[in-house]
């Protein structure tokens, strides 16, 4: 017997004894109803209040944040950011559509790059998908506009926001991820990658005491713009 | 690894003894224990949330078979690879294989306990692939050639002057004499010296917090970011998982994630939760261009339908250890395997033989902390105590302690017999003990009187009170 059926007689064997004749039924309902179970109310607030939390719960989880009134503000506030921390002005950039349509070239200084990261950036700007309020975490997605590697390679990280994607639960970004990718039979069309992201790296590896930047990146800035 | 779970007695003695691990062990109080009550405090749907999470294991489990055989087909539909494994043996020469088909030389590996299990790092070893642990815990015990003591916090026993030791050892392309006296600068060394591992390494090894049913994902939780980075930047990622880490679907992963890491480390939410589905897409820029999972069983499946099913819904998040008094006074290497503590005493002796590992389920006070903290609400004393019934149906436990519970039951079944000898016991252990009122050593109790005294009974005992108020 193949190792496969050898571990599925076994399993079935032990749990399956009495179980309903349509128990796989039971299952493929179960799976396809993606049914929400208990959602903190912290998670279910209202809009403005939900743009608050996750503020707060970002910059609790050591993550830095600017507000900007319109998405064609970003430029300068990236550029900005990177003025006041001393950093460089050469950024690799995701290749995403809409962040490359707000208005770079009035940057001039900013030296851009749009691609994957490589080991040398030291900086990376890309989009996320969704945010979650109720921990303050960032849920990118892989994508040929949305490199991963942007994500974990330079020590400075980037990403730009939209009050919109702002949602308050977990799940609801699930839901916003089964409406924006329908697969086959409608089920959900998953990424490569969905990296959900609350502050930058760290380690209390030694001694327990905490350090910053451990493999990924040791800043995450959020540009949040709003409307 | 192989265990000396056998020796855990004279381990635990080494360990009480040994002054540097006793005072790592006490940051646990400090930090852990403190940080996951202010955590679980501020979410009040804290325990409503142990309930559904125990709800949807407890579902799971007993439709494995089916959610497995879904999980399968949703990771072959995203173009994955999926390997059954029944034991160790089997997973590891099947990720040697694989390693092997990509023409590995250097493989990096997120923090597994899964692969700690296997013993994967040695046979990797042998059969000329280099494997490289980059969590930092983990990669400082890789070059201390330990186990890990901990199975959130690896390196918790190793203090940061043996890290520097550990380092200048290793990473001899540097000059010896520089300063390495702060966490930070330790960390940055790491992190340099593993960044290019990271780009170099052929194939990645991460274990899995999750398997998703509904979509075939594989979850991994990290801090550090060095899980991403082991499956991103190689030609292949192989997941390790075990058949019990399955749940239904994505929203089932999010119920239980709000109470991983704020059981493990007191933090709201992990800084990288990250979900894996087949290799890279044509025409995505970067990420793995294969990616395998191996399921692995290795005596899981035997706990099926048994009361010890239980232990199955474990999230590994380390509260038991950090709330467990025996963990706390002894860490984890005297367990002698990869799982220390109250799970650990509940888990090896089903992975390893309970004659391997007969003392871990009496290694506790019974004090249930950690069935209180455990966020799965696994009935983890109830379990031990289970075991320690079968050490004494199997003739496991030793021949003078199974004489002296036979005794016991001899007695405690005969009332008239209990009661005389209760009231004897405690008159003359009260006559002899009046003047101190406690004893030094007692014969046939000198492991017990070692490390404190015993109270001497003072005036009669419980039963002649008792019958005298009603």
């Amino acid at each position: 017997m193949s190792a496969r059926e050898d571990m599925l007689s076994r399993i079935r064997g032990a749990v399956g004894k009495g179980r309903a004749a349509d128990a796989g039924h039971t299952v493929d309902a179960r799976l396809a109803a993606h049914r929400m179970n208990l959602i903190p109310a912290r998670g279910q607030l209202a809009p403005d209040a939900k743009i608050k939390l996750f503020e707060t719960m970002a910059r609790e989880a050591s993550a830095t944040l600017t507000r900007v009134p319109l998405p064609s503000d970003v430029p300068e506030a990236i550029a900005q950011f990177l003025k006041s921390e001393n950093l460089p002005s050469r950024v690799a950039m995701a290749p995403d559509p809409w962040l490359g349509s707000l208005g770079w070239e009035r940057q001039p200084l900013l030296a851009i790059r749009r691609g994957r990261a490589e080991p040398s950036d030291e900086v990376g700007v890309t989009v996320a998908f969704s945010a979650i309020a109720e921990t303050g975490t960032l849920m990118l997605l892989s994508g040929p506009d949305t490199p991963t590697t942007l994500n974990l390679l330079p020590e400075t990280h980037i990403v730009v926001l939209r009050e919109s994607q702002v949602v308050g639960a977990y799940e609801e970004a699930w839901a916003r991820l089964r409406e924006a990718r329908v697969g086959e039979g409608g089920a959900v069309a998953m990424p490569r990658t969905v990296n959900f992201i609350t502050g930058p790296s760290r380690s209390a590896d030694i001694e327990q005491q905490l350090q910053m930047g451990a493999h990924g990146p040791r800043r995450l800035h959020i540009v949040l713009v709003e409307g | 690894m192989q265990p000396t779970s056998a020796t855990f007695k004279g381990n635990a003695t080494d360990a009480l003894a040994d002054a540097k691990l006793q005072k790592a062990l006490g940051h646990i109080k400090t930090g852990f224990i403190e940080r996951r009550r202010k955590a679980a405090d501020r979410l009040p749907e804290f325990e409503a949330l142990r309930d559904a999470a125990k709800a949807i294991k407890d579902h799971t489990l007993a439709h494995l078979d089916l959610y497995l055989e879904r999980f399968e087909a949703r990771v072959i539909a995203a173009g994955g690879q999926v390997h059954w494994c029944r034991d160790a043996a089997e997973a590891r020469t099947t990720i040697l294989e694989i390693c092997r088909a990509h023409d590995a030389r250097t493989v990096t590996k997120g923090k597994s306990m899964v692969a700690e299990e296997i013993g994967l790092n040695d046979y990797l070893e042998a059969n000329g692939v280099e494997p490289i642990e980059t969590d930092l815990g983990e990669y400082i015990i890789q070059l201390r050639h330990e186990p890990p003591s901990h199975i959130i916090a690896p390196a918790i026993h190793v203090n940061k002057e043996e890290v520097a030791d550990a380092f200048r050892a290793a990473h001899t392309h540097l000059p010896h004499e520089r300063v390495l006296d702060e966490a930070s600068t330790l960390l940055a060394e790491a992190r340099k010296i593993l960044r290019e591992k990271f780009v170099a390494a052929d194939v990645g090894i991460t274990g899995a917090n999750f398997l998703i049913a509904e979509t075939g994902s594989t979850v991994i939780v990290t801090n550090e970011g060095n899980g991403d980075l082991t499956q991103t930047l190689p030609k292949a990622h192989i997941v390790l998982g075990s058949i019990e880490k399955v749940v239904p679907t994505l929203e089932d992963a999010a119920t239980i994630l709000r109470l991983l890491a704020r059981s493990a480390t007191g933090q709201e939410f992990s800084v990288y939760t990250t979900f894996s589905t087949g290799p890279r897409r044509a025409e995505d820029p970067d990420g793995p261009g294969a990616f395998h999972v191996v399921i692995l069983d290795n005596g899981r499946s035997r706990m099926l339908g048994t009361e010890f099913q239980e232990m199955l819904r474990c999230i590994r998040c380390g509260a038991c250890l950090n709330h467990c008094p025996v963990y706390g006074a002894i860490g984890g290497h005297a367990y002698g395997w990869v799982y220390p503590g109250p799970m650990g005493a509940v888990l090896t002796p089903w992975l390893v033989g309970l004659e391997q590992a007969r003392d871990l389920p009496n290694a506790s006070t019974f004090c249930g902390k950690c069935e209180a903290v455990c966020p799965m609400r696994i009935p983890l004393p109830k379990l031990m105590r289970r075991l320690r019934e079968e050490e004494y149906e199997r003739k496991l436990s030793p021949p003078a302690s199974r004489w002296a519970v036979s005794l016991w039951a001899f007695v405690a079944r005969r009332p008239a017999l209990y009661r005389l000898g209760a009231s004897f016991t405690a008159r003359l252990l009260g006559a002899l003990g009046r003047r101190s009122g406690r004893f030094r050593s007692l014969p046939l109790a000198k492991a017990w009187t070692a490390g404190r005294d015993f109270p001497a009974p003072e005036g009669r005992s419980f039963q002649s009170l008792w019958a005298e108020r009603r």
